[in-house]
Parts: C-alpha cells; sequence; structure tokens
C-alpha cells in the first residue's frame, strides 16, 4: 500500500514484516527514528519480539550476534560513532559468518563532531566482511532489507543496508509497503546451521592456528565474491512479488550507450538522475548506481564499463593521506580492461555539505581541467581555513 | 563433518554426574580455573549454554578442531559477554525455551574491560548466571595486573622495585558492585570448596533472573606456586579472611562460609612467588603486609565470619566434606 512515510518509519514496519525475534539497539542520530519506531511496534503488540535496550553499541551487535547463535532472526541499527564501537563485534559477527542484518543510517564521523550524512562510517568496516548494500532512496530501503535476510541467511554472512542518515532517514516519501503476506512468500522462516543447542552442542568462535586461519579467510572471502549470485537472485524473486527492482549489484540509469558515466552510491544518485533529467549535459552521460560495494561486482563493473572514455567516481567519504576509497577500487577492479576509461575521482557532500544539482555541471567542468586518475574534494571553500592550512 | 544428536534425558540417566567440560584440554598442571569451570558445569547440568570471554579457560579448552566442552558453547570477544549471554537468552525467552544461559569471564573481562557489558546485562533483568573465575591478573596475556589483582601482588605489570611494592591499589569489591543491582542472587565461592561450588551454582541455576558467582581460583604460573598446592593457597584465602564466601540476595547478605580458626594472611602469602617482596628486611614490605593483615581483619569484621561457632559448614568444616558433599539431615 503506498503511503507517505518518513524513511525510518518504513524502516522500522518493514523490519517487524521480516519477523526478527530479537532487536537490540542503541540510540544514535540518525539511527534513532528507526529503533523509536520499532520500540513503539512493539510497545503496541504489532510486532512481537524481544526488544533489547542495550547500553552501548557495542552490546547492540553483541546481542544480535548472541541471538542469531541461538536460533533467532535478529536486527540491529546504528550510526558515525556506533558502527566504529561496535567495529570489533562487526569483525567478530562475519567471522563467525552469522546471518544477522544491520542498517547503517549513514553519518560523518568524528572529530571535528557532525552529525550529519556522509559515508565514512560504513566505509570505515568495508574490511569486516559484511555485504554491505547502498540504498538510493526510501523504497530501495524497505525492498533491500527484506531482500538482506535472505541473502544473509541462504550465504550464511552478515549483511549491512546502508542509508544515508537525514537524506532517506528523515525525509519523507511515497513508498509502497509491502503486506506481511508478500514478506511471508520470500523470506522463509529463521534457520542457521550452527546454533548453540544443547541437545547437539557445538563449539564456535574457538581459537584457530596459523595451521587454518588461512583456509579460514580464504572461504570468507570465496563466501563474499560468490554471494554475488544471490544479490542478483534476490532481487529477481523479490521483483516477481513486488514489482520492483533495487539493482541487483549495480544498475545503469541514463543512456547506456553514453561514453561518460558517473559512479556513485546511495542517494546521490537521486539528485544525479534529477539534474541529468533538467539540464541534459551535450555530450550524453549515464550513472553507474552502485548498490553492492561489498562484495565489490568487478566482473559487473568491467561490463559496463567496457567501451567507456571517461568515469567520474563520486563518493562521501575520503581515506586522508590517500583520497579515495571508492575510486581506488573502481580504479583496480577496471585496470583490466583493454582500454580503461579515464578515471576522475571526487568526494562530495561530507559531513552534510549538501550537493545541490549543479553539481553534475562541476563534475563536467573539473574533469576538462584535471588529469585522470587525481582525486579531489568538491566544494572546498580555501577561505574557511588559516593561511597555515590553505 | 558428523555430529551427533543427544537427548539430554539420556545424557542425564547415563551420567548422574554430567560432565560439561571433559578432560584432555591444555590448562596448566593444577590450574584453578579448570577445575572450578568443571565444578560449574557439573552442578549446572546439559541444558545449558555457554557464552565465555576471551581469556585461559577459552584457549585451554578450544584448540581448533578440538573442544573439551560437551555442551553448547560460544566465544565471541573479550568484552562483551554479557551482551553475547544477553542476546542468547533473549532468543532461548522467544522461542519458549527453558535452556539456562552461563555466562563465563574471567576477572579480566569481568572486573575491567567486559564490566560494562556485564552491567547492562544485569540491569536488564536477563536471565543468566554469570561466572566470574577470578585468578586475579590477566594471566592468559602473561599474568598483568587488572583490578582484581590483590593489593601489593607482583605482576609483570605491577612489579616491585625501588619506589614500589607491587601493585598500588586495592582489589576491586566486584561482588559488592554487582550486587548493587539489586539481582537475586550474587555469590562468591572458591575452587577449593566443591561442595560450595555445587550448592551456589545449583541456587543460581534455580533463579529466573541474573545471577551472580565469582570464584576465587588459584593460577600456579601467575601466582607462583606449585600446581599440587593449588587446593590449599585456595582454602587459605578463604580461612585468612582475605577472600570471603558470601551470599548476597537482592544486595543483602544472607549467607557466609564462617571461619572457625582465622590464620594470619602471612600463611597463604608466603606460599606466593607474587607476595615474595613482602618476606624481606624492608620496613615497606612490614608494613604493606600489616596493610594485607588489616584488610582481611576488615572482612572477618564486616561479614561477621568469626561468630557463628564451631559448624560443619565453616571453613574446616568444609575442608574435610568428601566427594559429593555432605546431605542436610
Amino acid at each position: 500500500m503506498l503511503q507517505a512515510l518518513e524513511g525510518s518509519q518504513a524502516i522500522a514496519q518493514t523490519v517487524a514484516l521480516c519477523r526478527p525475534q530479537v532487536v537490540s539497539a542503541y540510540p544514535i542520530t540518525p539511527q534513532t527514528h528507526i529503533v523509536e519506531n520499532i520500540s513503539k511496534l512493539v510497545a503496541d503488540g504489532l510486532f512481537k519480539c524481544e526488544f533489547v535496550s542495550v547500553e552501548s553499541e557495542f552490546s547492540a551487535a553483541s546481542v544480535a550476534l548472541g541471538a542469531a547463535m541461538a536460533g533467532s532472526r535478529a536486527y540491529t541499527a546504528s550510526a558515525s560513532q556506533g558502527i566504529l564501537l561496535m567495529a570489533e563485534v562487526l569483525y567478530n559477527i562475519a567471522g563467525m559468518r552469522v546471518p544477522l542484518v544491520m542498517t547503517c543510517a549513514n553519518r560523518a564521523v568524528s572529530a571535528p563532531l557532525s552529525i550529519w550524512n556522509d559515508q565514512q562510517d560504513s566505509m570505515a568496516v568495508r574490511d569486516a566482511g559484511w555485504i554491505q548494500l547502498y540504498c538510493a532512496d526510501n523504497q530501495e530501503a524497505i525492498d533491500t532489507t527484506i531482500q538482506a535476510y535472505r541473502i544473509a541467511e541462504k550465504c550464511e554472512i552478515p549483511v549491512m543496508v546502508c542509508v544515508d542518515g537525514f537524506i532517506l532517514t528523515h525525509t519523507l516519501e511515497t513508498v509502497d509497503i509491502p503486506t506481511q503476506e508478500e514478506v511471508d512468500a520470500f523470506l522463509p522462516k529463521y534457520s542457521f546451521s550452527r546454533t548453540l543447542d544443547p541437545r547437539n552442542p557445538i563449539s564456535i568462535g574457538t581459537l584457530v592456528s596459523p595451521d587454518f586461519f588461512t583456509e579460514a579467510r580464504y572461504s570468507h572471502h570465496q563466501a563474499l565474491m560468490k554471494a554475488q549470485t544471490e544479490i542478483i537472485a534476490a532481487d529477481e524473486d523479490w521483483a516477481a512479488i513486488s514489482g520492483r527492482r533495487s539493482g541487483g549489484l549495480l544498475s545503469i540509469i541514463g543512456n547506456p550507450d553514453a561514453k561518460i558515466a558517473i559512479l556513485a552510491l546511495g542517494s546521490v544518485l537521486g539528485t544525479l538522475e534529477t539534474a541529468l533529467e533538467e539540464t541534459p549535459p551535450a555530450e550524453p552521460v549515464k550513472l553507474i548506481k552502485l548498490r553492492s560495494f561489498r562484495p565489490f561486482p568487478i566482473q559487473a563493473l568491467k561490463e559496463v564499463c567496457n567501451g567507456l572514455e571517461t568515469l567520474i567516481v563520486l563518493e562521501k567519504a575520503i581515506s586522508p593521506g590517500s583520497g579515495s576509497i571508492l575510486g581506488m577500487e573502481v580504479m583496480a577492479a577496471l585496470s583490466g580492461l583493454e582500454n580503461p576509461p579515464k578515471i576522475y575521482n571526487f568526494a562530495a557532500g561530507l559531513g552534510g555539505r549538501d550537493i545541490p544539482l549543479e553539481v553534475l555541471s562541476q563534475l563536467l567542468e573539473a574533469i576538462q581541467k584535471i588529469p585522470s586518475g587525481e582525486f579531489h574534494i568538491l566544494d572546498v571553500n580555501i577561505e574557511k581555513l588559516p593561511l597555515e592550512d590553505r | 563433518m558428523e555430529t551427533t544428536t543427544i537427548k539430554i534425558e539420556e545424557l542425564r540417566r547415563s551420567q548422574p554426574r554430567f560432565r560439561g567440560l571433559t578432560s584432555g584440554h591444555r590448562a596448566c598442571l593444577g590450574c584453578g580455573e579448570a577445575l572450578a569451570a568443571r565444578l560449574v558445569t557439573e552442578a549446572a547440568g546439559p541444558d545449558v549454554a555457554v557464552a565465555n570471554a576471551t581469556g585461559c579457560l577459552e584457549i585451554f579448552t578450544t584448540p581448533w578442531p578440538e573442544s573439551a566442552w560437551r555442551i553448547p558453547w560460544i566465544h565471541s570477544l573479550f568484552e562483551n559477554t554479557g551482551a553475547v549471554a544477553a542476546g542468547m537468552e533473549a532468543a532461548l525467552k522467544m522461542q519458549g525455551k527453558s535452556t539456562k544461559v552461563l555466562a563465563f569471564g574471567g576477572d579480566g573481562g569481568t572486573f575491567d574491560i567486559g564490566f560494562q557489558a556485564l552491567s547492562g546485562m544485569l540491569e536488564r533483568g536477563h536471565n543468566v548466571l554469570y561466572v566470574c573465575f577470578d585468578n586475579e591478573a590477566y594471566m592468559n596475556t602473561g599474568i598483568q595486573r587488572s583490578s582484581s589483582t590483590p593489593h601489593a601482588a607482583m605482576t609483570t605489570t605491577s612489579p616491585p622495585g625501588k619506589q614500589r611494592m607491587g601493585k598500588r591499589h586495592l582489589k576491586k569489591d566486584i561482588v559488592s558492585i554487582v550486587a548493587a543491582h539489586h539481582i537475586p542472587y550474587a555469590a562468591t565461592s572458591s575452587m577449593a570448596y566443591p561442595s560450595d561450588i555445587r550448592k551456589k551454582v545449583r541456587r543460581a541455576m534455580a533463579i529466573d533472573g541474573p545471577t551472580f558467582l565469582q570464584i576465587h581460583c588459584p593460577c600456579p604460573l601467575g601466582w607462583g606456586h606449585d600446581g599440587s598446592e593449588s587446593v590449599e593457597i585456595g582454602r587459605l584465602a578463604v580461612q585468612t579472611g582475605l577472600f570471603p564466601l558470601i551470599e548476597l540476595e537482592r544486595g543483602g547478605l544472607v549467607g557466609v562460609m564462617p571461619i572457625r580458626n582465622p590464620l594470619p594472611v602471612t600463611d597463604y602469602l608466603k606460599l606466593q612467588q607474587r607476595f615474595k617482596h613482602l618476606f624481606v628486611d624492608d620496613v615497606r614490605a612490614k608494613q604493606e603486609l600489616e596493610h594485607i593483615q588489616a584488610i582481611a581483619d576488615h572482612n572477618i569484621e564486616v561479614y561477621d565470619l568469626t561468630e557463628h561457632g564451631a559448624t560443619y559448614y565453616d571453613t574446616d568444616g568444609m575442608n574435610l566434606v568428601k566427594r559429593g558433599g555432605l546431605r542436610r539431615s
């Protein structure tokens, strides 16, 4: 049913439709509305689950881990500092291949303190071994959350659903919340092969010597690479029920034959799409909407970039001292192409800085003046800095 | 991997004393923690699931692909055991299962790094028995001081020297802090008193709510004594008043193990290398010994440990208790 809902409210209702038995969370802006809405659903008896209000994000992730290991579907959500505080647990969850789903309401990381959106938080845990799916709008957040449970439980890999804080979590959009029947038809009952059961006692999380550690990492990596198939399948199967696709591993917006492309993650794609519609550039430009950052869809990316002349990577995070994070991965992935495109890397929208529609023309103008392969931060007002820092 | 399914009832029938932690693990000779963990799992029975903090117990029981556990067991991290156990309990509750969740941690994982997660678990009232195996230092990393290390003890990060006489600070009173959460049951015990451990574990198991048991566990390697002396040293800690065995319900004291004949603390200290620097001709050493004796005297006074007359459940009576324990008529 179509409803005008705040992103957080829509995500909360969707989580309830997925029937996790345990939800555990600690409040942090901009994730709070998600867990507040879940709490209200629980309080009103509309969502039957054990809601554990923990004393830190570290425990939020740990409670979800314990619940999933004890045989219940579980959920948690966080952002920014919370993601970093739970970083150790995130690695642990993934290493033990616990099929959890969490929402990351993307926010900048302190210092300086900022409660506003960028994607530094989820990028900081990109190597934790989770699947990371980025949502461009709130409908995708709904559909991706449902798909995430199926992907997690089929692949035994946790899934982080990344939604831009405020831009999505606090924005009212018209969305379609699926029915319980639709979700039940798509999402089987929770099952996990390694649960803690006194009738079949197993030891989990044991000490592994150098004789086995390499193999453990190998199998984890392989499982993530193979999960690409399941990410595509989950999107297709959900489309058969809902009539909507969220873009599999990645998707193309605009003229597929365009020789110029802009690649990005998350809600900025909506801005770029509108900009393309309102002010079509002289030369056609297409958008590459990267949905799966982990696993990084190297093959799929190569295919859509074959024959491309110019690729602009626009990201909302930075690796100080190196520059681009996403851009580096794109460059590495495309280095095997016979005629790789010229790649230009940009960061924008850091700490909630607005990315206006003009970003499209800014990017297209900027690449005329700089050599490819370089990294630049958009919209830096040098006048704001003390002289010695300019 | 082939797995077999064991029926809980079947296990109980075939093994009157179910052993959740079997032999063959890699603990040191005379390890107090290994003995205590075995006693706890025996008393708790097979219908349990364990969350275990990082530490010696975790390491010596589960070198992949081996495991000494016959109960479902998970080790996640060092500082999240209270939270992992809470999650397990929440899940089992939602599934309508009665399996009791146990959380195991050392003193580092309980007093220090896992303290916040433990406090959260207690405050939220999860039905979990948290057992702290207290060997008074970070033994797994090579004997570094924790907030449980007793005053004046030598560790690798509280060495005695010209400026220091071992650890400068007092042992944290964890059981009082835990009891201040007003949980149904918090107690201390010692690996040297098996029947006391059994009694307290069974009592905690029967309570639907958070319970806590701190078990004093001598560590031959860390304390510097022979493995064959672990039980004797454990008893001396209780008999001197340095480690009082107490029970608290909703924060109030409800039981103690009385001391029939309190012994001087030097009887306990002199057997351990970690207090060796207190037995030299040095005025500071003399002061520290007096200080430690004062701590023991204080414990005896506040817990009223000597005012009970001779009973079979006091320190001397319990020393004579046979394996399996005395039965009250």
